[in-house]
């Protein structure tokens, strides 16, 4: 049983039914204390991080994802789930998790012809190996919507990139937790794999 | 650098759909969730389900539809036709859809654009826009009128002043539907696309005439979409996914390719 954290930030039942389709059950929750108690745990997201932020803390979920992850739990994050787990977001100038030191910033491209949001299908190329990108062939491409990107502090936190305009990290971890840009649950086959490979990824 | 989109346009006539209830898990050309998910193992990119009848006892059974198809097709997909207010939106959201078309209701009022871009984000609001080519006049410079009800209405606005206006309210995309072309499969209208292209800052998606990956190829450099819908070339079995995109590919663009 995986458990999805809801916290008013887009639809989190798209991810369930990927899971699903894995033969993987999955339950949604707005309840603290069964974060905290979770085997293992999907955060998602789409929306702002201000609004994000302010909605974790009302409902206490901000302290119980931080005590998950310091007790060890998987944690997966996918899109404003990948941004909010850093110090903070330029979007809304908010604090955010602090679970992997690093900023949230805006795209900013010289080239007007690069849009904002980057919106659609972009080749994904790992820096470093590491369990849930197991499987994936270089350069494979996973569906992407956001304006903003996870710009984690230490190059070690980076363990895939991808590129609009400027070079950015679209796989970010550390210890227990790992953080995707883009929508895995909406990747197709490839991003099915990455979500079956955290449900039996076994941090150590 | 982002992939060139190709997107299947499946269109949902509810009331011929639940005659075909029985052969729902079959790969009967009149499922659309058979075929979507046929499309989707292809290597499809995006599909749109669009709902035809969009009558209040259709609204059920698309409503049924976009579960099913959310249920097994794993990539982005959006939904239109008869939508009207937001909770109209909000329902096929629910249901899975990532995205909204809105068409007709936005010509009639615009603001839905911007009601259902502060509710659910831009990037959940596609602007979808028949265009037939008139004389060019003073109220239409552009010599491209927006249409509705399947061209048998017009509305005395320009499509280019009607784009931007739809980005202004929060559009995240337009898709751009040549009546002309639509059906001919001919090939996409470029000069009406690359236009749309020009006058606005967010994707622009080619839709009407499409009939070989060279149109495709066309829509998508000439015409500076970002992408492409196809409909009948993929229903009758003419063409597949993977055969497009090995097409474009060859002549250099950038595509998703799954195998």
């Amino acid at each position: 049983m995986l458990t999805i954290v809801d916290y008013q930030a887009g639809n989190p039942t798209s991810v369930r039914r990927a899971l699903e389709a894995l033969g993987l059950s999955a339950r949604i929750t707005a309840d603290p204390e069964q974060v905290r108690r979770a085997g293992r745990i999907i955060f998602p997201g789409v929306g702002a991080a201000g609004a994000a932020m302010t909605v974790l803390r009302a409902r206490g979920l901000d302290q119980a994802l931080t005590e998950a992850f310091r007790a060890g739990t998987p944690i997966l994050g996918i899109c404003l789930g990948c941004q909010i787990v850093l110090t903070h977001s330029e979007e809304d100038d908010a604090d955010c998790l602090n679970l992997i030191p690093g900023r949230t910033v805006r795209f900013r491209p010289a080239d007007p012809a690069l849009k904002i949001p980057h919106m659609g299908w972009n080749a994904v190329e790992a820096t470093r190996p590491h369990p849930l990108l197991a499987h994936l062939r270089p350069g494979e491409q996973f569906y992407f919507v956001h304006s903003y990107y996870p710009q984690s502090e230490r190059p070690e936190d980076i363990f895939a990139v991808c590129e609009h305009g400027v070079v950015f990290p679209a796989a970010i971890g550390r210890d227990n937790l790992f953080a995707v840009q883009f929508h895995a649950e909406k990747s197709g086959p490839v991003g099915l794999q990455l979500l079956k490979n955290f449900a039996e990824w076994k941090p150590c | 650098m982002l992939s060139k989109r190709i997107i299947a346009c499946l269109d949902v006539r509810a009331g011929k759909l639940a005659k075909s209830v029985r052969f729902v898990d079959t790969k009967d050309i009149g499922d659309p969730v058979a075929k979507a998910r046929e499309y989707y193992e292809q290597g499809l990119d995006e599909l749109v389900l669009y709902d035809i009848t969009a009558s209040s006892e259709g609204r059920g059974i698309l409503l049924e539809v976009v579960a099913r198809v959310a249920a097994q097709v794993f990539i982005p997909f959006s939904v239109g036709g008869g939508l009207r207010t937001v909770e109209d939106c909000r329902r096929v959201l629910l249901a899975g859809a990532e995205k909204v078309n809105v068409n007709t209701a936005a010509v009639q009022r615009p603001d839905l654009i911007a009601e259902a871009a502060r509710a659910f984000g831009s990037q959940a609001v596609v602007l979808s826009m028949d265009v037939r080519r008139v004389p060019a006049s003073a109220a239409i410079p552009s010599g491209y009128e927006i249409v509705t009800h399947g061209g048998r209405t017009p509305t005395g606005l320009d499509a280019l002043a009607w784009a931007r206006r739809g980005e202004a309210l929060g559009s995240g995309e337009i898709v751009v539907n040549s009546i002309d072309a639509d059906g001919t499969k001919q090939g996409y209208e470029i000069g009406l696309t690359r236009a749309v292209a020009e006058a606005v800052s967010i994707p622009v998606i080619a839709s009407g005439g499409g009939g070989t990956p060279e149109h495709l190829y066309a829509a998508l450099t000439e015409g500076k979409a970002d992408a492409a819908l196809v409909a009948s070339m993929l229903h009758y079995g003419e063409y597949t996914v993977g055969e497009i995109k090995a097409y474009l590919a060859k002549r250099g663009l950038k595509v998703r390719r799954t195998t």
